[in-house]
């Protein structure tokens, strides 16, 4: 085969193992879905995932949010006054948080900060054989391990994200009263004014979908992981790498289907 | 009774299994021996619905394996896992009644945990160790709660996947007496998969020598030593020579 044609091949190979992979996560995610109707349902493992991925992921992402918010405020005072508009400040910072960086920050912190453990924990019990166990068990592992999970996150990020906007929007107004002289009356007037139902709405909704796919994708990757210490490994790096690109990704697809003109 | 017919298996290129044929009557205790990666755990899980074969046909009392209700067929099997498999974040008790905490054979949690505690004694082990969680027990304590959650719903068919992996002798000994002990006071049938040769004069009623995919010899425990089968004599023996190579 000439050097032309082994390269062809190995773009083929690349492309069918992406398609491949593609249709797995998704026969995955619907087997995964279609679990929801089906009892029994675990409702302590939901309880303890909600735990997890929620209670548990509020610090880190409420102190991205916060000090997300103090810097967008610095940035757009400071591109601002290029405009003499720098009063626009807690309008575009309130945007801009509610919109975007609440849920995509707060779903990428998510992303490594549960994707990974929940790959990691998956990955170990099937090394171990606890996922066979589970079966012999009578107990389905997707009911048990992984609808709880992806389940807990599509409910608990939209939150998380709710709280992280709060705090965000709270760290744009400490730092534009506190350093760009505003007056606190005033920037939050300037703040309530401008934002809409559907900002805020917009972004809980990309928070629920991003949440999905951190979970889906650190149960995926655990319940394929390889074998040993290495195949944990690999499959938790995977597990953060495409939570991660699918909520740049998905975050694209949904600001377009729900801004563009 | 227990049949596997023509059973092949093949992960990619390697042929595991390239034809098992293999009866274990009900009530008795059929040990299956032969050397590390000879596919002994993947006919286990062939039997158990974890592995699909590619060919051949497994029944358990005349019913395929593969059909009718998957519960109910789970439900008549206990499995002691090489590694014993327990839950790290449940304590002892929940892993041991963890199939009587939940689905079909549910107990309240209080005769659940009792359930779980009198299983505890008769592997050995105190009250106490109900409460700890697996990480806080030494590898013989894990094997033996293993053995308690496998024995927790009563099952009539119980398998046994290298049982005394890790462990020293004293405590195999111990575990291969547990298993005897239990198998013949429940009248369960049992399967287990070993290479240790003090398992299977402790346990066998009869073994089986799986070498190559295929079952090389089976009979009666008392006829292992006389098989003049010549792969049975070089693993009982532990030759390096003969015709079961060294290096595989």
């Amino acid at each position: 085969m000439s050097m032309i044609a082994q390269f062809l091949a190995s773009i083929g190979a690349t492309v069918l193992g992406f398609l491949a992979t593609i249709g797995r996560v998704t026969i995955f995610a619907g087997n995964t879905v279609s679990h929801l109707i089906r009892p029994p349902f675990y409702g302590r493992e939901f309880g303890a995932a909600l735990i997890q991925i929620g209670w548990l992921s509020l610090p880190v992402v409420g102190m991205t949010a916060l000090f997300t918010g103090g810097a967008l405020a610095l940035q757009i005072y400071a591109g601002g006054a290029r405009f003499n508009a720098e009063t626009v400040v807690p309008s575009i910072v309130a945007i801009g948080l509610t919109r975007e960086l609440g849920p995509v920050l707060g779903g990428l912190m998510v992303a490594a900060r549960v994707a990974s453990s929940i790959a990691a924990e998956i990955g170990t019990m099937k090394v171990t054989e606890q996922i066979d166990a589970l079966t012999t068990l009578s107990t389905n592992p997707m009911k048990y391990l992984t609808l709880p999970r992806v389940l807990a996150a599509t409910l608990a990020v939209p939150v998380l994200v709710g709280v992280g906007d709060v705090l965000g929007i709270m760290g744009g107004f400490l730092v534009g009263v506190g350093r760009l002289d505003f007056g606190a009356a005033t920037y939050l007037h300037n703040t309530l004014d401008f934002l809409t139902l559907w900002d805020v709405t917009s972004g809980l909704i990309k928070g629920a979908v991003f949440g999905f796919l951190v979970a889906l994708m650190g149960c995926y990757f655990g319940m394929n992981s390889g074998r040993g210490a290495q195949g944990v490994g690999r499959a938790t790096k995977s597990a953060v790498v495409a939570a991660s690109v699918l909520i740049l990704a998905s975050n694209y697809l949904l600001t377009e289907l729900f801004f563009s003109a | 009774m227990i049949e596997l017919r023509d059973v092949h298996k093949s992960f990619g290129p390697i042929d595991v299994l390239r034809g098992v044929n293999l009866s274990i009557p009900t009530g008795s205790s059929m040990v299956i021996i032969g050397g590390s990666g000879t596919g002994k755990s993947v006919t286990l899980k062939c039997v158990l619905g974890l592995v699909t074969p590619d060919r051949g046909s497994i029944t358990l009392d005349g019913q395929d394996v593969t059909r009718g209700d998957r519960d109910a067929f789970l439900a008549r099997f206990g499995m002691l896992f090489q590694g014993g498999a327990l839950f790290d974040s449940l304590p002892v008790w929940q892993n041991v009644a963890f199939r009587l905490l939940r689905g079909a054979l549910k107990r309240p949690k209080d005769e659940a945990r009792a359930i779980a505690i009198e299983k505890l004694r008769r592997v050995g082990l105190k009250p106490e160790v109900a409460d700890k969680f697996p990480a806080e027990l030494s590898g013989g304590m894990q094997k033996r709660v293993s053995l308690a959650r496998a024995i927790a719903a009563e099952p009539e068919i119980i398998f046994f996947d290298e049982p005394t992996t890790g462990l020293d002798p004293i405590m195999s000994g111990v575990i291969n007496d547990l298993i005897r002990e239990i198998v013949v006071e429940m009248g369960a049938t049992a399967m287990t998969i070993t290479h240790d040769m003090s398992s299977v004069r402790a346990i066998a009623d009869n073994v089986a020598m799986l070498h190559d995919g295929v079952i090389q010899w089976s009979g009666p425990v008392a006829d292992l030593d006389q098989s003049g089968d010549p792969y049975v004599d070089q693993f009982i023996s532990g030759r390096a020579d003969g015709p079961i190579e060294a290096v595989r």
